[in-house]
């Protein structure tokens, strides 16, 4: 087990390591950064001053190290856009965010887990069909486009809820939170609706297809020989069974729906750090591009490491093949 | 392989299309939409991006409006008079374009880096399937994102994205297969023969890997698509020249606030019908073509 988490911990820091590769050379080495930092009527000097001054004229491996040393001590540059610390401005955003993708994992998890269940135990139903349907029209469904038919029909025609914006703000632990407000509530609930709708089709069908697996098991054949009443047999048989890989999805899908956020930060004004993301894109602001990239690279590795481990405890199948390795 | 032996499975696949009503349903549709796009400089009576034909009188009309002219816009018109149903047409052509190229460039990628990599084995596999496993645990979205942050704006560059987005898939999918299928006795055999490695991996290795290809790419086109409507809707995209589906839709939203509906729920409508009869038509062949449920 020991020998597991380690290799898991070595090969986390070497995706790190690769990905901060892969941003540097996207995002630096692509294109001169003098030529947008640098006044466009400075002359050959000042451009050769400034290329020095960043550090520009030093060989790649070079630069790569002293973009690699500034940024495990958290400098990941000054945004163009406003002069602060472009990391500063990120992790400003990122409650925002988190807010907004875990209402929405609840909401699907919420929602998923009974409509899968029922679709499960009762394949034939019309209701089982009418939300199998349902996941089908949720994994087609562009995002964005839901985005616009829940403000057009919510906020346009009903008049019922804010089309953008996050609301009032309530600080809790020292974290603005909206949820805790009226006001914040009704700006949260659309987006996070909209971000939920996807996963909610996914963990439908996750759920759904392995209540279908687990209801023909001898365990539960056994179960009913005995005698057990069938909402026992769905909630200490079934259900334990089945949340095991259910656990895993939400778990890798939470970094999904941390990028999915840009899209519905975007419609609706969420003030994110997937908002600020396209923001910066759109104005050329690499610093605030590279920090963003490089935070949820390094939240997608710290997920990822931590739903294995999670998994190896869960599941002791997977405790045993590990430990003999 | 001959021609009769070829020619009998496609026979059953039409066969299985005729019995699913559904899937029937859903092939018809996507014809449909295929021909609209196709023709769509016949059917609608503007070209909507030349400016002589547009009339600035007739903007922002709702649909079912009749102009002075008698022109008959039944889908509304947007900001500059344009009609809305010829520019769904005009868009569709572009999305499905993009989905189109872009997933047969990575189609063709992924099948000769993912057979090489299954074929070979050693080292080489080792690679190819670190970096897949690496990229395909970021979301699609994200990657295309960074990209096109790095690349640009252009037809070419979201091209290059959705390839690079994709490629994986279809590595992971073909290299599966390729291990599958490089065990079985006909590799053996060809290899008694001593048939040349390229001959034993494109003429016999490469048929019988391609069924759960054809599945994962017409899922893939879906994909792509949406996913250029999405870059296109946040303003990264294609061009304002090339307006696809997302940047009609990305247009519209400019006059949603003000109850102007139309102008970007009829091309979110189109771009879910086309993805929704896509799905359906690649649900169906991944039943068929499974060789797991015959």
């Amino acid at each position: 087990m020991l020998a597991y988490v380690l290799r898991r911990l070595v090969q986390s820091v070497l995706v790190l390591f690769a990905m901060s590769a892969l941003v540097f050379a996207g995002v630096y080495a692509i294109g001169n950064p003098v030529d947008i930092l640098i006044n466009p009527q400075a002359d050959q000097t000042e451009i050769a001053r400034a290329t020095e001054a960043l550090g520009l004229d030093k060989p790649l491996p070079a630069q790569y190290w002293n973009f690699l040393t500034s940024a495990v001590s958290g400098e990941l540059g000054r945004s163009f856009a406003s002069n602060v610390p472009a990391i500063d401005l990120i992790l400003q955003r990122m409650p925002a965010t988190l807010e907004l993708a875990l209402t929405a994992m609840v909401l699907a998890i919420l929602l998923g887990l009974p409509l899968g269940l029922w679709a499960g135990l009762k394949p034939d139903s019309v209701a089982a069909k009418t939300i199998m349907a349902g996941s089908i029209l949720g994994f087609s469904l562009p995002t964005f486009w839901v985005g616009l038919l829940l403000i057009m029909v919510f906020s346009v025609w009903l008049g019922w809820l804010p089309p953008t914006g996050r609301g009032e703000t309530v600080n809790l632990l020292g974290v603005e939170v909206s949820f805790l407000t009226v006001d914040g509530l009704r700006h949260l609930a659309m987006p996070a609706f909209n971000l939920a709708l996807f996963k909610l089709a996914l963990l439908i069908r996750l759920t759904r297809a392995g209540t279908r697996e687990a209801m023909v098991q001898d365990y539960v054949r056994f179960a009913r020989a005995k005698g057990v009443p069938e909402p026992r047999i769905v909630r200490t048989h079934v259900l334990k069974n089945i949340l095991i890989p259910i656990v895993t999805v939400i778990g890798l899908e939470f970094g999904s729906v941390i990028a999915f956020a840009i899209v519905t930060e975007t419609i609706f004004a969420w003030p994110g750090m997937g908002k600020l993301l396209i923001d910066s894109i759109n104005v050329l602001d690499r610093p605030v591009i590279v920090a963003y990239l490089l935070v949820i690279v390094t939240m997608f590795v710290l997920i990822n490491l931590t739903v294995d481990l999670l998994y190896t405890a869960l599941d002791p199948r997977v405790r045993l093949k590990t430990a003999r390795v | 392989m001959s021609t009769a032996a070829e020619s009998a499975p496609r026979h059953e696949l039409l066969a299985s299309f005729a019995r699913n009503r559904l899937a029937m349903g859903a092939l018809v549709v996507l014809g449909v939409i295929i021909l609209a796009a196709a023709f769509a400089h016949l059917i609608a009576f503007q070209n909507p991006y030349n400016l002589a034909e547009l009339d600035i009188l007739d903007a922002k009309m709702p649909p079912g409006t009749r102009s002075e002219d008698g022109k008959h816009y039944w889908l509304g018109t947007d900001e500059q008079g344009r009609d809305m149903l010829a520019a769904i047409l005009y868009g569709l052509r572009i999305s499905l374009g993009v989905g189109v190229v872009s997933t047969v460039l990575a189609l063709s990628i992924g099948m000769a880096v993912g057979l090489a990599a299954g074929y070979a084995g050693g080292w080489l596999d080792a690679v190819v399937m670190r970096i897949v496993d690496l990229q395909l645990s970021f979301p699609s979205i994200l990657i295309a994102l960074v990209l096109l942050a790095v690349l640009g704006q252009g037809v070419d560059k979201i091209v290059i994205a959705l390839v690079i987005v994709q490629w994986a898939y279809y590595a992971r999918t073909v290299r599966g297969s390729a291990l599958v299928e490089k065990r079985k006795e006909y590799v053996d055999a060809a290899q008694c023969l001593a048939y040349s490695r390229w001959r034993i991996l494109y003429r016999h290795l490469l048929p019988n890997c391609l069924p759960p290809l054809i599945v994962v790419a017409t899922v893939q086109v879906a994909h792509a698509i949406a996913l250029e409507a999405t870059l296109s809707f946040l303003g990264l995209g294609m061009p304002i020249t090339s307006p696809s589906l997302g940047l009609l839709i990305a247009n519209g939203y400019a006059h949603l606030l003000s109850g102007k509906y139309w102008m970007s729920f009829f091309p979110g409508l189109a771009l879910l019908v086309t993805i929704v009869a896509i799905n359906l038509v690649g649900d169906h062949l991944r039943d068929v073509l499974n060789p797991r449920l015959h």
